[in-house]
């Protein structure tokens, strides 16, 4: 099945590239990246910007526009000519949660972008201090009911991953934590490994060093399975929480109209940068996940952005954390 | 000892010629960087990050650090020449570092800033590499509540900055305050003070409101009197510090080194209040405080040094901790995860070769910085004499290449004149910029850090008194502002100014 799927990519890459093969790319490519340089994003993007341009052939120029959630780089970027020499590095807040946060937002994550493919998911891991009580996720869960408003759940700002995903845990558990907010990752841990606040969501990347040496606690990981890099760590499911499987993915993205044999030419040089033992290495070492063959398309990644679109909205209007205009 | 086979270990790794090219590399590229305004070590950072992808994680980290603090050195040499600070901790510079510049003395400031930064540095990296572990255990006891009342104290130096009227200098405050309000609410997410414009959507950018409000004011304020341009390229003076310079800056350096260093531990980017505490303590000190804003080089050698540590132990949180406090090290942090190597508490252990390396690179890249930058001096004094009608456009095209490769953004070019001609307005009446930025520059982090701490103690002010660390610090702004506010003191201060 998946050597047909790759075999069906392969023979389409094949009869588009023809035609395009000569033409493009013929200048440095542009990947716009929506976040500051040095962050999880970025650091993907670079990995797997990378082999892509040795697949290609010419560099891939990594411009960092950050601001408002990623959505100025993106707003940006989804303006720019679709020649296929703007890209963009696009993740679950600006193709997924953003709808539901920036009531101005002017793109439209499902219409006006043509999906190239999913880069990387780095799975949401549940953290708390050192010095919590509870000592695995049920023992958490009890607890977070139990605690009521008395509990600082900390996030790293209004429409990062890790507020997202926060408000979407305390959802599912049905409480209503008083909210900690603030201005990045960094500072919100230094604030927990002290004691001050008591729990938080976040990527992996973010977190996997910390909790390696012992200065915060993790209860289970958002995902599926396990995560290589932190192989004694449960996941949600197997701690007894069902329905939390949530990950930050990262997903490059073309401005709608971009010819499909581009998209093509493109696809075809993420896939393989994904398949670089080199790029694989740093990915798995960071915690990201790489998608499989049939999770790297532009339809999977299409549908990918439909379903998150979706999902963010109920959760976080539910949540009224709406940034109203 | 411990210590010393550690540092064995850092000089072995550091003394290799590739990294000392790498170092020097870095330095070279700091200082440049530094010097032109505009571009910081951010933005050459995150340029020339790629460029590091084929070197091991330690010459690429060394390479990268020396960026970062030969920027620091550079920096002091735009805020003294031509008065743009180009980063925060610069602004203090501009105070007496700009007046020596003016009145010939342009050699001995920017002498005075590298000696001064250079031994800064070298006592910072013992620092680090002696007490780096158990003074990351005192940094967490800096919660939010102690942080605020960290920055009321800073903001009560505003009153110390001040070369005329202190309710001139208060107002100025209350101005970059606001400054600092506009943009998307913390806990709420709305946009406030935003005009609907999406790029102030996150707040106004340092860049471009210190550029403007500095360095193109003062250039629209230098073009409208010819006479007074002729005072900077007339008189350069002797090109290094006499020893009586050298004699009258020492203690102002100890202080500075001592001070600078302690803050730039913090987590939550204490290193940007050290040039102001630093400031504020040798104008307390000095025998005859009317100097200062004058020309006084205490008031360009303490608050240099104070940077100068400041950035260097900022690299305790960052390696002990894994907590970047500011942006060059949240993109250090990248730097390492790139490379390979998550920063976090485990670095010293797992990684010796990296943390030692780099330590000992830092002391290394700090005398190669003196010998960079001495030489320097000379054709950077020169510049001086280069006819303003040249001058200016290139300092306007320096800065506006910087400014628009901080964020590739054309916006902040428009950001960066308006603030322009508010700075123009604003010296016209008579009022001092520099208050304003301190204002702004603490303004961010105090209203995040009064709202967390408001909102962990559930809305109870108590909070500020009950934490100890926090009570200490009120009652020394507390006192500060009385005696400044002293009617008798202020009338001889008054008097001080009048002449």
């Amino acid at each position: 099945m998946k050597k047909t799927s790759m075999l069906a990519a392969a023979v389409a890459v094949s009869i588009a590239v023809p035609a395009f093969a000569q033409t493009y790319p013929t200048k440095p490519i542009t990947m716009v990246v929506p976040f500051a340089a040095g962050g999880p994003t970025d650091i993907i993007a670079r990995i797997v910007a990378e082999p892509m341009s040795r697949t290609l052939g010419r560099q891939i120029v990594i411009e960092n526009v950050a601001g408002a959630g990623g959505t100025t780089g993106i707003t940006r970027a989804s303006v720019a000519a679709p020649d296929g020499y703007t890209i963009m590095m696009g993740h679950m807040g600006t193709h997924g949660a953003a709808p539901a946060l920036y009531l101005k937002l002017k793109y439209d994550p499902a219409r006006d972008f043509a999906p190239v493919g999913l880069a990387a998911e780095t799975p949401i891991i549940i953290v708390a201090s050192k010095t919590h009580p509870a000592n695995d996720l049920k023992e958490f869960i009890a607890w977070a009911r139990a605690e009521g408003d008395k509990a600082n759940h900390a996030h790293a700002g209004v429409g990062s991953v890790s507020h997202s995903t926060g408000i979407l845990l305390d959802s599912i558990l049905g409480t209503r934590p008083t909210l900690i907010p603030y201005t990045g990752t960094g500072p919100a841990l230094n604030d927990m490994m002290s004691g001050q606040v008591d729990y938080m969501t976040d990527q992996i990347v973010n977190l996997v060093s910390q909790i390696n040496a012992g200065t915060i606690k993790a209860f289970a990981i958002a995902t599926r399975v396990r995560s290589a890099a932190l192989p004694g760590l449960p996941t949600t499911r197997e701690a007894g929480l069902d329905n939390y499987e949530v990950s930050a993915w990262n997903a490059i993205f073309a401005p709608k109209g971009t010819p499909p044999e581009i998209v093509a030419v493109l696809n075809d040089a993420l896939v393989k940068a994904l398949d670089d033992p080199d790029a694989r290495k740093r990915l798995d070492e960071l915690g990201a996940v790489v998608p499989d063959a049939t999770g790297r398309t532009p339809a999977a990644l299409q549908k990918l952005v439909e379903s998150e679109v979706a999902r963010w909205k109920t959760v976080l209007t539910q949540a009224t954390a709406t940034a109203k205009p | 000892m411990d210590l010393f086979s550690n540092l064995a270990i850092g000089f072995g790794v550091a003394f290799t010629a590739q990294n000392l090219l790498l170092c020097f590399t870095g330095c070279m590229i700091g200082t440049l960087v530094g010097v032109l305004p505009g571009v910081g070590p951010v933005a050459t950072i995150a340029m020339l990050l790629p460029l590091t992808f084929g070197l091991d994680p330690t010459g690429a980290l060394i390479m990268l650090a020396g960026i970062y603090y030969g920027a620091q050195y550079g920096g002091s040499t735009t805020a003294i020449l031509v008065n743009i600070p180009g980063e925060a901790t610069s602004v203090v510079t501009t105070l007496d570092g700009h007046q020596m510049a003016r009145q010939g003395r342009a050699g001995a400031a920017l002498g005075i800033a590298a000696l001064g930064s250079f031994f800064a540095g070298c006592v910072a990296t013992l620092f680090i590499a002696a007490m780096g572990q158990p003074l990351t255990r005192l940094a967490q006891l800096f919660g939010p509540a102690e942080y605020f009342s960290l920055m009321i104290m800073g903001l009560v130096f505003s009153t110390v900055l001040a070369r005329g009227s202190i309710f001139k200098a208060g107002l100025m405050v209350l101005l970059g305050l606001m400054f600092a309000t506009v943009g998307t609410d913390l806990e709420t997410g709305q946009e406030r003070m935003t005009l609907g414009i999406p790029r102030l959507s996150d707040g106004i950018d340092f860049a471009p409101l210190a550029m403007g409000i500095f360095g193109f004011a003062e250039i629209i304020r230098n073009l409208e009197s010819p006479e007074a341009r002729d005072v900077l390229h007339d008189r350069i003076g002797r090109l290094l510090p006499s020893w009586d310079d050298i004699r009258q800056s020492a203690p102002a350096v100890l202080r500075g080194t001592l001070i600078g260093g302690l803050l730039g531990i913090l987590p939550g980017n204490g290193a940007v209040l050290g040039p102001f505490a630093s400031y504020a303590m040798e104008k307390k000190l000095a025998k005859d405080p009317s100097r200062f804003g004058r020309g006084a080089i205490e008031g360009v050698a303490g608050p240099e040094s104070a940077n100068n540590a400041g950035a260097q132990t900022a690299f305790i949180p960052l390696l002990t901790l894994g907590i970047p406090p500011n942006a060059v090290m949240a993109l250090m942090v990248g730097a390492m995860t790139i490379h390979g190597v998550i920063p976090g508490p485990q670095v010293m252990t797992k990684n010796p070769e990296l943390f030692w390396g780099m330590i000992a690179s830092m002391w290394i890249g700090n005398a190669m910085l003196v010998i960079i930058n001495m030489p320097l001096v000379g054709i950077w004094v020169k510049l001086l004499k280069v006819p303003y009608r040249l001058l200016f456009p290139a300092i306007l095209v320096f800065c506006c290449i910087g400014i628009y490769s901080i964020n590739n953004s054309v916006e902040d070019l428009y950001f960066t004149a308006f603030f322009a001609v508010v700075g123009y307005v604003l010296i016209k009446l008579g009022y001092e910029p520099a208050p304003l930025l301190l204002g702004f520059v603490l303004g961010k982090l105090m209203e995040e850090k009064l709202r967390q701490s408001l909102i962990l103690s559930r809305g109870s002010f108590a909070t500020f008194i009950d934490r100890p660390i926090s009570a200490g610090l009120l009652a020394v702004a507390a006192i500060m502002l009385i005696v400044a506010l002293l009617p008798s003191i202020n009338r001889k201060r008054e008097v001080a100014f009048q002449d």
